[in-house]
């Protein structure tokens, strides 16, 4: 008897003592865990040592440091009774996106309408004025018609050049290569574009020999005086910034439509062939209605892209001559002028054309999933 | 019915179609490429074309003009001309071209020829200043030399990759374990979080920048390499989330119902069976974004500012674009530097690129 009650109480004991250090070891892990990424944080920070050292620490504090937090947040949930394990563990796995979409993308888009409400330093309430400047001022009224430009014409040229190409390539030989080489400039940024096409569009004096290359034809082969093409002759020298975007984007309209263009059931070709159709007729009769759906994604896609479009503009003219757009005004507004006001309120200008492709999407959304 | 002829003749006009759009598609980075390699002086003077074979004229005699008055019409070998003529260059009766070089006094006579030259004078240096920082010798056109300090884009380079592999695979791992709990766990809120990873999927990066960059600069992290994976991350997120749920939601069920059923945590399944099936999405959105960082510049531009030690290439290609004529020897190979390492990526891992595409073309 007395043994099954000593028993009883060195289990209970021990049992207590089991749950403490289990506790004790919960909560110590995490936070040696955080020291070391403390330590690394202030090293990179401060440190003198030489620069690949600093990069390859950090790499591995970087990478390794969200790996480690999520394998200690996991054992920990993990050592937790059943149930509760059950009920945290979801948000241990969808936590941090969750939390980092809302600092960095939900909240924002309340506290910059919230600034779009303020003058420029953010210390008064002052209603809608930005909003009557972002939509009156003459630079904006600029801007506009720069964007609508861009959007008009950069979208068609891309999406028409995407689809030649796809369209062209899916018959030839040749395809691959074509392909890739199309596809090519997507690989470079936007300012190593502007650099490229700085080569294109440069001009000199009369005097001198051209060596931009625009320039070298307008002047060698057709006779005509120098020009500043993305200087001058506004609005048209739009253009020539428009041509550096389509250039490097023409090639993810091209892979797209490639892959819609193989999926068309050949047996509707084969029929249209067969009823005596000429391959423009096919083309539009049968491929186009089939890739609509395809069409659409692009297009959307490339609006939004081109609507945000600052590296270029900001690149090779700054925004003068007339070339500033919606990201390039807000730059200004708020880096250069120091406007909060006035930049939150671009932004927010920007978010709300592209409000209509949310929607769509929601809508999609909607339908398709079994979620 | 087909006549072979015509539709060889088809393939013809489609070949060459493509051919012709292909070629002048690549002829500016041909452009950058042949101007990396020349030298500096000849990059301000002319065109990169000159580097070929091309009919010019070259100047085969010169003398002073001894005798003649610029002031008035001049006959030089047999041909009469104005000043202003000949300082545009006047046609010889052998096919030749006569240039009056100077001013009215100060100048000499060139007779020129047509034929066949190129400027080949091609040169790796304009390599070694932007990579190692060489020091070079220029000679201005008085005769006069100077040495330049070249421009040391190693330091960039090692910034780019500090900022891009770490904004590469943090978004990656961090999306991926999302997509696994909307896809395989139940929680309240479920719904509806998904709902704003779908919204968030269009909205525009300068929406942020203002709040955050306040955000960094009161928690005196802005400028570190921590602040840009995140803001990275941040802006990245909703896409991988969406593609990698899309993937990791198809997975084949019994797998990982066996795998549950043997009592495997999810935490364990989620490392030893949804990682390693999961490497073609991961993979094609890994390089998605690796292009996208590396190749970033606005959002180096607003949190890295003007730490010059933190510089990533693209604001140190931008700063030197700025620089006028001066230094456009040093943007030709910078720049071309700068795309090598995006443009391998691209070429090595085509096939997941293209296919990370197409998955995401699905949402706008």
């Amino acid at each position: 008897m007395a043994t099954r009650q000593h028993d009883t109480q060195v289990s209970i004991g021990t049992r207590v003592l089991g749950a403490l250090g289990r506790v004790a070891v919960s909560i110590l892990v995490p936070l040696l865990a955080f020291g070391v990424l403390r330590q690394g944080f202030i090293f990179l920070r401060d440190a003198d040592a030489p620069k690949w050292v600093i990069v390859l620490v950090a790499i591995v504090w970087g990478v390794g440091g969200v790996a480690m937090l999520y394998a200690v947040a996991n054992w920990v949930v993990e050592r937790l009774p059943g149930r509760a394990t059950k009920h945290l563990q979801p948000y241990v796995f969808v936590g941090p996106a969750a939390a980092i979409l809302i600092w960095y993308l939900a909240l924002p888009t309340l506290r910059t309408f919230w600034a779009s409400l303020q003058d420029a330093n953010s210390f008064e309430f002052v209603g809608l004025k930005n909003y009557v400047y972002a939509f009156t001022d003459r630079s904006m009224l600029v801007v506009f018609r720069n964007n609508l430009m861009w959007v008009v014409i950069g979208t068609l040229f891309s999406v028409a050049i995407g689809l030649l190409v796809a369209v062209l390539a899916d018959r030839s030989r040749f395809e691959r290569t074509a392909k890739a080489l199309i596809f090519l400039p997507m690989a470079i940024s936007f300012v190593g574009a502007g650099v490229i096409w700085n080569f294109v569009y440069e001009v000199r004096d009369t005097a001198d020999p051209q060596i931009g290359l625009l320039n070298a034809f307008w002047v060698g082969w057709f006779g005509g005086e120098p020009q500043a093409w993305t200087a001058f002759n506004q609005p048209l020298n739009n253009l020539f910034l428009i041509l550096i975007v389509v250039w490097l984007q023409s090639g993810f309209a091209m892979v797209l439509f490639s892959a819609a263009i193989k999926g068309v059931p050949t047996e509707q070709l084969e029929a249209a062939r067969v009823d005596g159709a000429s391959e423009l007729q096919t083309f539009f009769r049968v491929v186009i209605p089939a890739i609509i759906g395809t069409i659409l994604t692009v297009t959307t896609t490339v609006v939004i892209f081109t609507l945000k479009i600052f590296d270029v503009v900001w690149v090779m003219t700054g925004g003068q001559f007339g070339t500033d757009v919606i990201a390039t005004q807000f730059f200004r507004q708020f880096f250069v002028a120091g406007n909060n006001g006035r930049g939150s309120a671009i932004a927010i200008v920007l978010l709300v054309a592209v409000i209509p492709v949310m929607i769509y999407n929601l809508g999609q959304f909607r339908q398709r999933e079994t979620f | 019915m087909d006549a072979p002829g015509s539709k060889r003749i088809f393939r013809w006009v489609i070949n060459g179609a493509l051919a012709v759009i292909v070629i002048v598609w690549s002829i500016p980075t041909v452009g950058l490429f042949v101007s990396s390699f020349r030298d500096r002086e000849e990059i301000a003077r002319t065109g990169w074309w000159t580097v070929f074979p091309h009919r010019e004229y070259v100047t085969t005699e010169t003398y002073a003009p001894e005798g003649l008055d610029p002031n008035g019409p001049m006959t030089i070998e047999g041909v009469t001309a104005t000043f202003e003529e000949f300082r545009q260059g006047v046609p010889a009766a052998d096919g030749g071209q006569i240039l009056w070089v100077g001013n009215k006094r100060n100048g000499r006579i060139e007779i020129q020829e047509r034929q066949w030259a190129y400027f080949g004078n091609l040169t790796l240096q304009n390599y070694g200043q932007v990579l190692a920082g060489k020091e070079v010798e220029i000679r201005r056109p008085d005769g006069t030399t100077r040495t330049q300090q070249g421009d040391n884009l190693t330091g960039a380079f090692l910034n780019s990759v500090a900022v891009a592999v770490p904004a590469t695979v943090i978004p990656i791992l961090i999306a991926a374990f999302a997509a696994y709990g909307f896809a395989w766990m139940n929680f309240p809120g479920r719904r509806t979080l998904f709902v704003m990873v779908v919204a968030l999927l269009v909205v525009p990066l300068q929406i942020s920048l203002i709040p955050i960059l306040r955000d960094y600069v009161r928690l005196d992290i802005n400028g570190t390499f921590l602040a840009v994976w995140l803001a990275h991350t941040g802006f990245g997120l909703p896409l991988a989330t969406y593609l990698l749920y899309n993937y990791i939601s198809q997975l084949p069920r019994d797998i990982l119902e066996s795998a549950f059923v043997d009592g495997a945590s999810h935490f364990v399944v989620f490392r030893r069976l949804i990682l390693p099936l999961s490497v073609p999405a991961l993979a094609s959105f890994a390089i998605f974004q690796f292009l996208w960082v590396w190749n970033d510049y606005l959002v180096a531009l607003v949190f890295i500012g003007a730490k010059a030690d933190s510089e990533v290439l693209t604001q140190r290609l931008a700063g030197l674009i700025g620089s006028k004529g001066d230094d456009w020897h040093l943007l030709t190979s910078g720049a071309f530097i700068t795309m090598l390492l995006p443009l391998l990526v691209f070429f090595a891992l085509q096939r997941f690129f293209v296919r990370g595409l197409l998955a995401g073309s699905v949402k706008g």
